[in-house]
């Protein structure tokens, strides 16, 4: 550490720091604009000059390592003449248009004009103009505010990894911009507005709706990944204007995706579901909630009254607060039944006992950074969870060697060190080959039942690079992702990347699908476990199970299964096919009115409070910020009072808190494990011929509110569904010209786009789930293509 | 995304470019960047299309954007197409104290265009570009290679005059 004196007060500081930094730490103010701690150091708006001792001009305290015994007045004449001068210039070419801008009220450039601007101009020359470029539905630009600090072109360039804006021109004709005009495609892009210190770049659904003082700040947690980033939700009267990240260095950082902080815009949607109804002889019918939760009650009583208490079953979706799984399955269970899931995109769920008390990332989110090599399998990281990806990149910026075995060669952010490509069938063997090569390392036995599966299993040197680095890592991990949990034989998947890590010594996590799995799991919101992980006293139906067997009744809780579940088709027919379906929903749709017989509006998340738990096990309790639109209601009041009308015990809360604890305490012997006890996967099963589908949930196609953000299905990375394979199998198929083609899985078929891609491996169709031209294809192993007129 | 296409580099092109790449260290090949736009711009009648940049972008690992950069600050890559004889008046500080702004006003009524633009006819280009280096001989100008110094009106027709 080094002693520094700022205006004349010691400060402690390690040697090598900026000087902007340890006067942060101090708490001291030095103005600046290009200086971000995220991002690296630009030095260009000089902004921050200070005086320092012996030292004739004023130095930029952004750019000015500290010494020891080094003197600095940040406020002295002479600083403060040069931050005078520094704004005067700068405001030269701006546009001073702050009524009418956006920025105005937390705008840098204001506050600092105010501190050290001049009260009247002696620029009296034309100022520069400058076009403002359309970049998408998410930015709104008005270049000629931008004052050239750079910071939007050095996020893209190193955190989020895509260069899209750029500095084109030279001197007075220097601009920000895309050169060719184009949509931003980062999945990331929204944080340039947080960044860019004056109103050049600012949100464009948000544009002229509000003024900063008018909003409330309520924080809250993003429900769409399993990162759960922290929000700030700015609100208004009733209404949320936007929403900005809530700093967190061990989660989110600075940093927000734009699917966290654009599907706010889904809240008001005209399919939000505002007052409860009932279906009374094919007719629905708008009635109050007193009626319509005695309906409810009724028809699961008359299922279990007729029927049994096993025929009723639960299907949740992946973005429930922790608190409505759990009163869910209590309600359930209470009435006698296991059957309940939340696994809606797990088509092989075999190895569920095995499964420690939640998936796990096996390491907290800030670990990540400091990984040095990393093996992702099934896993579109970038998409499914961008913000992990982030913490990848910096890893691999810091050297980190990131390696992948996918269906499909992604476009990463990050450079891959080996990489191998493969038809999903073949991803296990891929698996077995780098193990294979591990135990050849290690010179260790092959755990049992190992020796037949690896036998005929070729192991080649991408698979020998890929054990050695791992294993010669100080910090590695083995990460599964969604296309994982999306596979057929997800089981045999977990089973053999766990060995992997085990061989290698590297840290075993699953990047979970969906927002709140691990509350799912830790809520008893699985058939085969209570809450806090204990047993089920008979193991219960899983989803697959509920839906191929169908059962006389289904509650289903925040999900629209014909999208969120990846048998769609099959999912809505047994709902169609029951005798009573209850749905607690906050929007409906067409399906939903076919199937369920009484619909329950429930609250988005914003509108309840309540818990998402995420990928780390961290417990972050919300609070609602607005209250609800029409007749919608918290959903763990509506369970709370279906529990009551069903005559179960122990549905008395008067708060979500009380439901938290109440579980907190089930779950208090629970710690968190990626732990999976090898077994042996069942032979696996040899590839057949035919096309099979690649399978995957696009970004903004995750849940009902994102699909339902109109900002974000204008971005390049929305789709209706295109289906996609490389140029030889297109020929192979006689498709190789045509431009739509007719799929058909289990029965069901749709006309998609087709759209050629070489990232696609041979044998494979890449046919996105959740979207709703897909929406009538099954789960079965191979799939028809025809050319479509 | 929308590939770009390497082809569009000539194979001499390529070449040429290789020799470039060859002299800094493998993982520094985008130093050869402004060397390829000026290949790059040479096998196309002297300017770049946004493809020929992209292209340059492809064959050298870089973003588009970051070769737009370097494209749009430097005053010897042409963006739009341009007159067969591109004449570049300097009009920096020490040409402007001897005279730039006569030298501009005479080439602008003898080729009848103004800074920036190109004859109808295709044969000029008229640019303006910062100090040229040759203080010591102001004003100047530079056609294709070739720079000519203490410029006058009358030096000034004489050297078009020679222009084929
Ligand atoms: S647009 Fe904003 S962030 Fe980007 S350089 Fe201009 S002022 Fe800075
Ligand atoms: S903040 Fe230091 S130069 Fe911009
Ligand atoms: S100013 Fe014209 S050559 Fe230097």
């Amino acid at each position: 550490m080094v002693t520094i004196e700022i205006n004349g007060k010691p400060v402690q500081a390690r040697p090598g720091a900026m000087l902007i930094e340890v006067a942060d730490e101090a708490g001291i103010t030095i103005p600046r604009f290009c200086y971000h701690k995220k991002l690296s150091v630009a030095a260009s708006c000089r902004m921050c000059l200070v005086e320092v001792e012996k030292v004739a001009k004023p130095l930029p305290a952004c750019a000015t390592p500290v010494t020891e015994g080094m003197k600095v007045w940040t406020r002295s004449p002479k600083a403060i003449a040069a931050q005078r001068n520094v704004m005067e210039f700068l405001l030269i070419n701006h546009p001073l248009d702050c009524p009418i801008c956006d920025q105005g009220g937390e705008c840098d450039l204001q506050e600092m004009a105010m501190g050290y601007g001049r009260d009247v101009s002696r620029f009296h020359e034309g100022k520069r103009v400058v076009a403002s470029p359309d970049i998408g539905p998410l930015v709104a630009t008005d270049m000629t505010r931008c004052i050239h600090c750079t910071r939007c072109v050095r996020f893209g360039e190193e955190i989020a990894g895509v260069m899209e804006l750029g500095a084109p021109g030279r001197g007075e004709h220097m601009h920000i911009g895309t050169y060719v005009e184009k949509s931003l495609s980062s999945e990331l892009s929204g944080n340039i507005i947080d960044l860019c210190p004056v109103g050049a770049l600012t949100s464009r659904p948000y544009r002229y709706s509000a003024r900063p003082w008018e909003l409330k700040a309520h924080a809250s947690v993003s429900p769409h990944d399993c990162v759960g980033a922290n929000l700030h939700l700015d609100v208004r009267g009733h209404n949320v204007m936007r929403v900005r990240p809530r700093e967190n260095d061990e989660i989110n950082e600075v940093w927000l995706a734009d699917r966290d902080r654009f599907s706010y815009l889904a809240l008001a949607h005209e399919e939000r579901l505002l007052a409860p109804q009932i279906k009374r002889d094919g007719a629905w019918q708008t009635v109050d909630w007193n009626t319509a939760l005695t309906a409810a009650a009724q028809g699961l009583r008359s299922v279990m009254q007729n029927h049994a208490a096993r025929q009723l079953g639960a299907l949740a979706g992946y973005g429930a607060t922790t608190e409505e799984f759990y009163l869910l399955q209590k309600l359930l269970r209470g009435l006698g039944s296991n059957n309940i899931d939340h696994r809606l995109r797990q088509l092989d769920l075999s190895t569920q006992e095995a499964i420690p008390a939640f998936p796990w990332l096996g390491q907290a989110l800030a670990d990540l950074d400091n990984l040095d090599a990393a093996l992702l399998v099934g896993s579109n990281v970038r998409k499914e969870q961008p913000l992990v990806a982030l913490r990848l990149r910096k890893a691999a910026r810091g050297g980190a060697r990131l390696m992948a075995v996918n269906p499909v060669d992604y476009d990463f952010n990050f450079p891959l060190a080996a990489r191998r490509v493969v038809d999903p069938a073949a991803m296990s063997q891929e698996l077995i080959a780098i193990a294979q090569s591990l135990l050849e390392l290690n010179g260790e036995q092959a755990p049992e039942g190992f020796a037949a599966l690896a036998a005929g299993v070729v192991v080649l040197d991408e698979h020998r690079l890929m054990a050695r680095n791992l294993k010669d890592a100080a910090q590695a991990a083995v990460m599964v992702g969604n296309t994982v949990a999306y596979h057929p034989q997800q089981g045999a998947l977990l089973m053999l990347a766990s060995l992997v890590a085990r061989l290698s010594g590297a840290r075993f996590g699953i990047l979970s699908e969906g927002g709140n799995s691990a509350g799912a799991w830790l809520a008893g919101a699985v058939p085969h476990r209570r809450a806090g992980g204990e047993a089920s006293d008979s193991a219960g139906l899983d989803w697959r199970g509920m839906v191929s067997g169908g059962l006389k009744g289904y509650v289903v809780l925040n999900v629209e299964p014909e999208l969120d579940c990846i048998d769609g088709a099959a999912a809505r027919a047994a709902l169609a096919a029951a005798e009573c379906v209850v749905a607690l929903t906050p929007y409906v749709t067409d399906a939903m009115r076919d199937y369920a017989d009484v619909l329950l509006p429930i609250a988005l998340f914003p509108e309840t409070s309540g818990t998402q738990v995420n990928v780390e096990g961290r417990w972050q309790g919300f609070a609602g910020c607005t209250t609800p639109p029409g007749q919608v209601r918290p959903g763990w009041k509506v369970l709370r009072v279906l529990g009551n009308l069903c005559n179960l015990d122990g549905f008395d809360y008067d708060a979500s808190d009380e439901v938290r604890n109440e579980l907190e305490a089930a779950c208090s012997a629970v710690l968190p494990s990626s732990k999976l006890v090898w077994k042996a996967p069942a032979a696996l099963p040899t590839r057949g011929s035919g096309l099979s589908r690649i399978i995957d949930y696009p970004i903004y196609s995750v849940d009902g509110m994102v699909r339902r953000s109109a900002a974000l299905q204008n971005t390049p990375d929305a789709t209706a569904g295109v289906a996609r394979l490389n140029a030889a199998m297109a020929a192979q198929y006689g498709v190789a010209t045509a431009a739509r083609v007719r799929v058909t899985q289990s029965g069901g078929t749709c006309v998609l786009p087709l759209v050629l891609d070489e990232r696609v491996p041979n044998g494979c169709v890449h046919v996105p789930a959740g979207v709703a031209t897909s929406a009538m294809l099954g789960a079965d192993a191979v799939l028809e293509l025809t050319a479509a007129e | 995304m929308a590939q770009a296409n390497i082809e569009l580099l000539t194979p001499a092109s390529r070449a040429e470019i290789d020799t470039w790449v060859a002299k800094y260290p493998p993982e520094r090949k985008q130093s050869a960047v402004m060397a390829a736009l000026r290949i790059a711009q040479d096998q196309n009648a002297g300017w770049l299309t946004t493809e020929l940049m992209d292209a340059v972008a492809a064959y050298l690992g870089m973003t588009p954007i970051a070769v737009y950069e370097v494209a749009t600050f430097y005053s010897m890559y042409q963006l739009e197409p341009v007159g067969r004889h591109k004449i570049n008046v300097c009009t920096n500080i020490s040409c402007l104290l001897r005279g730039s702004e006569d030298v501009v006003k005479h080439l602008q009524q003898r080729l009848g265009i103004k800074l920036g633009e190109t004859t109808a006819d295709g044969r000029y280009t008229l640019k303006e570009v910062e100090c040229l280096g040759a203080c010591v001989n102001a004003p100047v100008a530079q056609i294709a290679r070739q720079y000519y110094e203490q410029l006058t009106p009358e030096l000034i027709d004489r050297i078009i005059d020679g222009l084929e």
